[in-house]
């Protein structure tokens, strides 16, 4: 057995697996699309909830942030849903 | 070792089959980073202090800002267009 490197990236004895490789693009997309949505959700709640920053986050604060957060994720669906069916209607009209 | 992609017919099947997979992936990959853009401009334009849930007129707004956004793309690019045609500055 090989091992390391080749088989790694989904090309183990020199055969590529398309399928093996995907997986792993995948993951990577994945952690990738978590980092856009926490850092693009912790600017848009930070200027929603922290009105001026004090020696720490209060209570009320930190309620505003997980309601936010929770908001932010619904808001994100609902604007991806808008874009997909734009996109069919789209495509049906060309 | 095979190059990835060769311009001539016979290369591996594993290959076009990859090609065709990262094609796939990079469609969704783009569609996500226009949503994350729309929400950029949207989530200022229709949500005002984060409630218990959206209300139907938030959903509503989310909706028309995405349509909207789309539509005055396509408007500034047909002007655009029409402005570089024209020679105009």
């Amino acid at each position: 057995m090989e091992g390391g490197f080749g088989s790694e990236f989904g090309a183990a004895g020199g055969k590529l697996d398309p399928g093996l490789i995907m997986e792993q693009v995948k993951v990577q997309i994945a952690v990738a699309n978590a980092q856009e949505l926490l850092q693009r959700m912790t600017d848009k709640c930070f200027r929603k909830c922290i009105g001026k920053p004090g020696s720490s986050l209060d209570n009320s604060e930190q309620k505003c942030i997980a309601m936010c957060m929770d908001r932010y994720m619904d808001a994100w669906n609902t604007v991806s849903r808008a874009y997909n069916s734009r996109l069919q209607r789209e495509r049906a009209n060309m | 070792m095979e190059e990835l992609g060769g311009p001539d017919g016979d290369r591996d099947p594993a290959v076009s089959e990859l090609q065709r997979l990262v094609a796939a992936e990079q469609q969704r990959a783009q569609f996500t980073a226009q949503v994350h853009n729309f929400m950029e401009v949207c989530w200022d334009k229709c949500v005002d202090k984060p409630g218990s849930k959206l209300d139907s007129r938030t959903e509503g707004c989310l909706a028309s800002c995405v349509d909207r956004f789309i539509d005055t793309t396509l408007s500034i690019t047909n002007r655009f267009a029409q402005i570089v045609q024209k020679g105009g500055h």
